[in-house]
C-alpha cells in the first residue's frame, strides 16, 4: 500500500480470489475491445483522412454477415461472462448451513452487532479466521449496507425485512466495513473493522467480554416477561391456546387456508409483529401484537430462543387446542 | 374533407391535422396508462401482501356510492358518443346538450366522490394523524387507504380536468366551431372521456368490491 | 435527380446575403416568449439548460474541492450530501435529459423530415414553461435548505426521516417531467404525421430514428417516475401511508417504481448522442452510413430491452437471485445493440474522407469513451462483480463515462455540427478544437482515477474517506479542474461567433440531410416549398448538388478481409 497506488483491495475471504479473477477478465475483455475500437478509428481516421487525393469516401456496400458476426461475437462473450458472474453470485447468497451466526442491526449512523453467546459490539465485528459466517441483517430506520470490499461481500441492510451475507475469512487482520447505501447526515462515518483473529484469540475474545448472557438466554427472558408462555406454553409440546414451539424452527408449518410455509426468521418476525398474517391450521386469531412494543434486538433474542428450541418433534399436527 | 378556418399554419391540409390530433390524443393516452399504471402497480403488490387488511379498508368503502358513480360515468361516456356523432352530422345544438349533459354527470360524479371523501373524513380513515381503525391490520388498512386517497383523487382530478375541456369544447360548440365539417377536438376530447371512465372501471371493483360478499 | 428547394447560394463555401430568415424575422422579448417556431424554442431551450449546467457544475466543482482531503476540509455532512444530491438532480432532470432532444431534436427534427414545424407548436412552448416551472420549484428547494436525499430518493429515508425540502423538489422534478412528455409526444406524432413527400421511413436521418426511440421511452418511462414521485410527496405531505415500514410498507417498491423509470432515462440521455454521433460520422467522412437499418433498428431494440433491465441496480437491495439472473441476462442483451452501432460507426470510416473537424473530434471522442462507459457497465452488469462495486466510485465512474463522455460530448459534437445552420455563423476551428482536446483530456484524468477507487472500496456519497484514497482523490479533482476549462471555452466563443464568427453558407460542410437544403439559419417556414425527397439517406452518390466529386465504388477485391458480401 505505500508504493504507488494500489488497485486491489486486499484479499480476506473466500470470495476474493474468485471476483478479482473474474474482474481481470472482465478489464481485458473491455481493454481488448476498447482498443479494437479505439486502434480503429484512430487507424481508419489517419489512412483514410481528408487530402486532395482523397476528398471523397468510396461507396462501400453493407455486410449481412458482417452484421450477424458482430452481434453474435459480443453475444458469446456477454453469455461466458454472465454465467461466470452467476455462479460468483449463487454461491455468495447461498450461505452454508452451519455457519456461524451473527445478528446484525444498523441504524442511523451505526452497526449494532450481537454474537449468538451474547457478546454485543458496535461498529466492529470480531470473526474466527476460517470460518463461515452468516450475517443476519436488519435496519431500525433506513435502508443502509454492510460492505467489506476485502472480503468483495456487500448486502443492503432493510427495515422490516431480514437480509443475509456470508463469507469466510481467509486471512487475519484488520478490514474496513462501510455502509454502502447514502443513509443520511452521517452515512460516510457509519463504518468500522472487522477482525479477523485465530480461533483460539477469538475464543480468548469471546470469554473475555463481559458475562452477558446468550441471545438464546435473553430470549427465554423476554419470552415470559412478555408472557408468550401463557399462550405457548413452556416449550415442551403445543401450548395451551397456541402451537408449541418445540422444534419449530426450520420446520413446515400448514396455514389455515392450506398454504404451507417454512418457519424461518422472516416467518417468526412476522408472527410475531402481524400475528394474523399467517395463522397455524387448526388456531385462530387470538394472538396479539408486538408491534411497537419490542425493539429489532429483541426480536433477534426471541428468534435466538426458538431456534434453540430444538428439533421438530415426534408428532406432527398438534391435537386442535385452538378454539375459532 | 371541407375547409374552414380550422387549418393551422404548419399543416398540409384537415386531413393531416385530423390524423395527427388523433395519434397525438392516443400517444397522450398511453402516458396517462403509464402514469395510472403506476399506482395499479403499487396496489397490486399490497393487496398481495396484505389481502385480508385490504378487504377490511375495502367494507369501509360505499358501495352504493361507488356503484352510483359507475352508473353516472358510463351514462357520461355514452352521452359523450353521442355528441361525437352530433357532430359529425353537423347538429350544433344536439352537440350542445349532449356536451352539457355529459358536464352535468361528470359533476355528479364529482358531487357524489366529495360526500364520499366527506364521510371518509368522519370516521376517521384519512391516513396520517387522525386515522383510526379497530383490529390488528390497522397499519395496513392505512396503505389501502393511502391508495384509496390516491387512486380516487387522481382519477378525480383528472375528472377535473375533463369537466374543463368540456366547457371548452361546449363553448366551441356553441360558436359552431365543430358543426362546420371538422370536429376532431370532440372526437379527441371524446377519447379523453372515455378513457378516465375506464379507469373508472377497473377501480370501482377493486377498491369497492373485495370480497364483498364475506 | 434531386428536386429541392435549395436556395440559390446552396453551393458550399459561397457567403449568403442576410435575408429573413428565423432570428431576424421579429424582434423583442415577446416575439420569443410567445414564438411557437420550433427553432426558437430550442434556443429558449439552449438558454435554460445552459443556466442549470453551470448551476449543476459549480456543485460538481464544490464537491471535488470537498473530496481533496479525506476529512473533510470545505463543507460538513449536511451540506455535501446536499450538494451531490443537487448536482445530480440539476444534471440529469435539467441539463441531460433535455438536452439533445429540447435544443437540437427541436430544432431539426421538422427540417431532417421537411416539415414546416413539429406537429403541436403551442404544446412545444407550453413544454419549455412546463419545464422552467419545475425548475423553478428545485431551485426554491436549494435556496430554502436543499435536498440531501440523493438524486434517487429512496425511502424511507426520503419519504420520512429527510429533513430537507423534498416535497417540493419531487414536485418541481414531476412538473419537468411534462416537458419530457411533451416534447417525446410532439416528436412521435410528428415523424409519424408530418414527413415530406418521399421520405419514407427508411429515408429518415438516423438522428430522427434516434429521437424516435428516445421518445418513446420519454413518452413511456416518464409517467411511472412521476407518478412514484407524486407518492413520495403524498407521503410527506398528505401523510399518506405507501413507503413507510411501519405500516408495512416495502422498502423496495420505491425502488422498482423508480428504476423502471431512471434505467431507461439513461437510454434518453445516450440514444439522442448516438443519432448525433452518426451524423457526423456519416458526414466527415462523406460516405454513406454502413449498415444504416441495423443502426435504425439497433435504436428501437434499445429503447425496448432497456425498460427490462431496470433490476441491475437492485442485485444487493433483497431481490431473489432468480431475478438478480433475468435482469442480469437482460442486461448484457441491452448492450449489444449498442455495441452493433459502434462497429458500424467504425466501419463507416472504413474507406472515407475522413475531416478532423471539430464535431469529428467529439464524435470520435463520443465513440471511444462510450465504449470505455458501456464496457464497463458489462462488469456492473455481472452478478459476481457487481457485488463488490455496487454503490462504489466505480459506479460513479461508469455513469459519467457514459453520460459525460458520451452523452455531453455527443451534445457539444451536435452544437459545433449544426451551429451554421442555427446561428448562421461559424465558430472558431481552432479554438473548438482545441477545447475539444483540453475537454477529452481532463474528462479521463478526472474519471478514470475512480474507476480504480471504486475497485479498492470507496463507496459514493461520501463527504469523507480513509485516507489511503486521497491520492486517487486528487488526481480526480485535478483533471476536473482542466474539465471545467474545456466547458468555459465553447460558451465564450459560441456567444463570440454570433456576432464576429464568419458567416456561414447553407451547407458549410457539406453534407447529406434535407436540413443542409434550406439556408443558413432557415427562414421561419423552414423551406420555401415543401421539398420532394427521392434520394437515401447519407447518399453521397446521386448529389451533383454538394458540389463534390462522385464517390467511386469499393471494388470487391479491394475489400479486406475476404468474404464479405457485395449488395448488387
Amino acid at each position: 500500500m505505500n508504493q504507488g497506488i494500489p488497485l486491489f483491495p486486499e484479499r480476506a475471504s473466500s470470495f476474493a480470489a474468485g471476483v478479482d479473477t473474474f474482474f481481470v477478465f472482465l478489464v481485458l475483455v473491455a481493454l481488448f475491445f476498447s482498443v479494437l475500437i479505439g486502434f480503429g478509428i484512430l487507424y481508419f481516421s489517419f489512412r483514410y483522412r481528408r487530402r486532395t487525393s482523397n476528398p471523397m469516401g468510396q461507396l462501400v456496400p453493407g455486410s449481412h454477415v458482417l452484421e450477424i458476426a458482430w452481434m453474435a461475437v459480443p453475444f458469446v462473450i456477454a453469455m461466458v461472462m454472465f454465467a461466470w458472474g452467476s455462479k460468483l453470485y449463487v454461491t455468495m447468497r447461498r450461505p452454508p448451513s452451519d455457519a456461524l451466526e451473527v445478528y446484525v442491526v444498523g441504524k442511523q449512523w451505526m452497526w449494532k452487532i450481537q454474537h449468538p453467546d451474547g457478546r454485543r459490539e458496535f461498529n466492529e465485528l470480531h470473526v474466527p479466521v476460517n470460518r463461515d459466517i452468516k450475517l443476519t441483517m436488519i435496519s431500525e430506520d433506513v435502508i443502509h449496507d454492510f460492505f467489506v470490499p476485502a472480503f468483495r461481500a456487500k448486502m443492503d441492510v432493510l427495515p422490516g425485512r431480514y437480509t443475509t451475507l456470508w463469507f469466510r475469512a481467509t486471512k487475519t487482520g484488520r478490514y474496513h466495513l462501510f455502509c454502502a447505501q447514502y443513509c443520511g447526515t452521517d452515512h460516510s462515518y457509519m463504518g468500522g473493522w472487522v477482525i479477523v483473529m485465530e480461533p483460539s484469540e477469538y475464543q480468548a475474545w469471546l470469554t473475555g467480554g463481559s458475562n452477558s448472557e446468550s441471545l438464546e438466554q435473553s430470549g427465554q427472558r423476554l419470552f415470559t416477561q412478555l408472557a408468550c408462555v401463557s399462550c405457548h406454553g413452556e416449550g415442551q409440546g403445543p401450548g395451551p391456546r397456541a402451537p408449541g414451539l418445540r422444534g419449530v424452527y426450520g420446520s413446515k408449518v400448514k396455514l389455515n387456508g392450506g398454504l404451507t410455509v417454512v418457519a424461518d426468521d422472516a416467518y417468526i418476525r412476522e408472527s410475531i409483529l402481524d400475528p394474523q398474517a399467517k395463522i397455524v391450521a387448526g388456531y385462530g386469531p387470538i394472538m396479539p401484537t408486538f408491534q411497537g412494543v419490542i425493539s429489532e434486538d429483541q426480536l433477534l433474542q426471541l428468534i435466538a430462543y426458538v431456534k434453540s428450541l430444538g428439533a421438530p418433534p415426534a408428532e406432527t399436527q398438534p391435537a386442535a387446542a385452538g378454539k375459532e | 374533407m371541407e375547409r374552414t378556418g380550422a387549418l393551422f399554419r404548419h399543416f398540409r391540409d384537415l386531413d393531416q391535422q385530423r390524423e395527427t390530433a388523433t395519434l397525438g390524443m392516443w400517444v397522450f393516452l398511453l402516458t396517462e396508462i403509464m402514469f395510472f399504471g403506476g399506482l395499479f402497480l403499487t396496489y397490486t403488490v399490497y393487496r398481495w401482501k396484505y389481502p385480508h387488511a385490504f378487504a377490511e379498508g375495502s367494507r369501509e368503502l360505499d358501495v352504493v356510492k361507488g356503484g352510483w358513480n359507475t352508473a353516472v360515468l358510463i351514462a357520461s361516456s355514452f352521452t359523450m358518443a353521442l355528441a361525437v356523432r352530433a357532430a359529425q352530422m353537423k347538429k350544433r345544438k344536439l352537440l350542445c346538450i349532449l356536451l352539457a349533459a355529459t358536464m352535468i354527470l361528470g359533476g355528479v360524479f364529482l358531487g357524489i366522490k366529495y360526500l364520499e371523501y366527506a364521510q371518509k373524513f368522519e370516521h376517521h380513515l384519512v391516513p396520517g394523524p387522525s386515522f383510526h381503525f379497530e383490529g390488528p391490520d390497522a397499519p395496513q388498512v392505512q396503505i389501502f387507504f393511502s391508495l384509496y386517497f390516491a387512486m380516487t383523487g387522481m382519477h378525480a382530478l383528472h375528472m377535473i380536468i375533463g369537466e374543463g375541456l368540456m366547457l371548452t369544447l361546449l363553448i366551441f360548440s356553441w360558436r359552431g366551431k365543430y358543426t362546420a365539417g371538422y370536429y376532431a377536438p370532440v372526437e379527441n376530447g371524446g377519447l379523453y372521456w372515455h378513457f378516465v371512465d375506464i379507469v373508472w372501471i377497473f377501480l370501482f371493483p377493486l377498491l369497492y368490491l373485495i370480497d364483498l360478499h364475506r | 435527380m434531386s428536386t429541392t428547394t435549395a436556395s440559390p447560394e446552396a453551393a458550399p463555401g459561397l457567403p449568403q446575403k442576410p435575408r429573413e430568415n428565423y432570428l431576424n424575422v421579429s424582434y423583442g422579448i415577446r416575439s420569443w416568449l410567445l414564438t411557437t417556431d420550433h427553432k426558437r424554442i430550442a434556443l429558449l431551450y439552449l438558454f435554460s439548460i445552459t443556466l442549470f449546467f453551470a448551476l449543476g457544475g459549480f456543485f460538481a466543482l464544490l464537491i471535488r474541492l470537498q473530496l481533496l482531503t479525506p476529512d473533510g476540509w470545505l463543507v460538513g455532512p449536511d451540506t455535501y450530501n446536499r450538494l451531490f444530491t443537487m448536482h445530480g438532480i440539476i444534471m440529469i432532470f435539467f441539463f441531460l435529459i433535455p438536452s439533445i432532444p429540447a435544443v437540437l431534436g427541436n430544432f431539426l427534427i421538422p427540417l431532417m423530415i421537411g416539415a414546416k414545424d413539429l406537429a403541436f407548436p403551442r404544446l412545444n412552448l407550453l413544454s419549455w414553461y412546463i419545464f422552467n416551472i419545475g425548475a423553478l420549484f428545485t431551485i426554491y428547494s436549494i435556496l430554502t435548505g436543499g435536498i440531501d436525499t440523493g438524486w434517487t430518493f429512496y425511502t424511507p429515508f426520503s419519504s420520512i426521516y429527510s429533513n430537507s425540502q423534498v416535497a417540493s423538489a419531487v414536485i418541481g422534478i414531476f412538473i419537468a417531467g411534462f416537458a419530457s412528455i411533451l416534447t417525446g409526444l410532439n416528436f412521435i406524432v410528428t415523424i409519424h404525421t408530418m414527413r415530406a413527400p418521399g421520405m419514407t421511413w427508411w429515408r429518415l436521418p438516423i438522428f430522427v430514428w434516434a429521437h424516435y426511440a428516445t421518445s418513446i421511452i420519454m413518452v413511456l418511462g416518464t409517467p411511472v417516475v412521476a407518478i412514484t414521485l407524486a407518492l413520495v410527496a403524498g407521503e410527506r405531505l398528505l401523510h399518506l401511508g405507501f413507503f413507510d415500514p411501519r405500516l408495512g410498507g416495502d422498502p423496495l417498491l420505491f425502488q422498482h417504481l423508480f428504476w423502471f423509470y431512471s434505467h431507461p432515462a439513461v437510454y434518453i440521455m445516450v440514444l439522442p448522442a448516438m443519432g448525433v454521433t452518426t451524423e457526423i460520422v456519416a458526414a466527415f467522412a462523406r460516405k454513406n452510413l454502413f449498415g444504416y437499418k441495423f443502426v435504425a433498428a439497433a435504436s428501437l431494440a434499445i429503447a425496448v430491452i432497456g425498460f427490462l433491465v431496470w433490476g441491475h441496480h437492485m442485485f444487493v437491495a433483497g431481490l431473489s437471485v432468480y431475478a438478480a439472473m433475468a435482469f442480469s441476462m437482460l442486461s448484457y442483451l441491452v448492450a449489444i445493440p449498442s455495441a452493433v452501432k459502434v462497429f458500424n460507426w467504425t466501419a463507416t470510416l472504413y474507406r472515407g474522407s475522413v475531416s478532423w473537424q471539430t464535431p469529428m473530434l467529439y464524435a470520435l471522442g463520443f465513440i471511444g469513451l462510450f465504449v470505455m462507459g458501456g464496457m464497463t457497465g458489462l462488469f456492473l452488469a455481472s452478478l459476481g462483480a457487481d457485488v463488490h462495486v455496487h454503490d462504489t466510485y466505480f459506479v460513479v465512474a461508469h455513469f459519467h463515462y457514459i453520460m459525460v463522455g458520451g452523452a455531453l460530448m455527443g451534445y457539444l459534437g451536435g452544437l459545433h455540427y449544426w451551429w451554421p445552420k442555427i446561428s448562421g455563423r461559424m465558430y472558431p476551428e481552432m479554438l473548438a478544437r482545441a477545447a475539444a482536446i483540453i475537454l477529452f483530456i481532463g474528462f479521463n484524468l478526472t474519471f478514470f482515477p475512480q474507476f480504480i477507487l471504486g475497485y479498492l472500496g470507496m463507496p459514493r456519497r461520501y463527504a469523507t474517506y480513509p485516507p489511503e484514497f486521497q491520492v486517487l482523490n486528487v488526481l480526480s479533482t485535478a483533471g476536473a479542474s482542466i474539465l471545467g476549462l474545456g466547458y468555459i471555452l465553447p460558451i465564450v466563443y459560441f456567444v463570440w461567433s454570433m456576432r464576429y464568427g464568419p458567416v456561414a453558407s447553407s451547407n458549410p460542410w457539406p453534407a447529406t440531410g434535407l436540413e443542409w437544403q434550406t439556408s443558413s439559419p432557415p427562414p421561419t417556414e423552414n423551406f420555401e416549398t415543401t421539398p420532394v425527397v427521392t434520394w437515401e439517406p447519407y447518399d453521397f452518390e446521386h448529389r451533383p448538388d454538394l458540389g463534390l466529386p462522385k464517390p467511386e465504388r469499393a471494388r470487391p477485391e479491394q475489400l479486406e478481409p475476404p468474404g464479405l458480401e457485395v449488395r448488387d
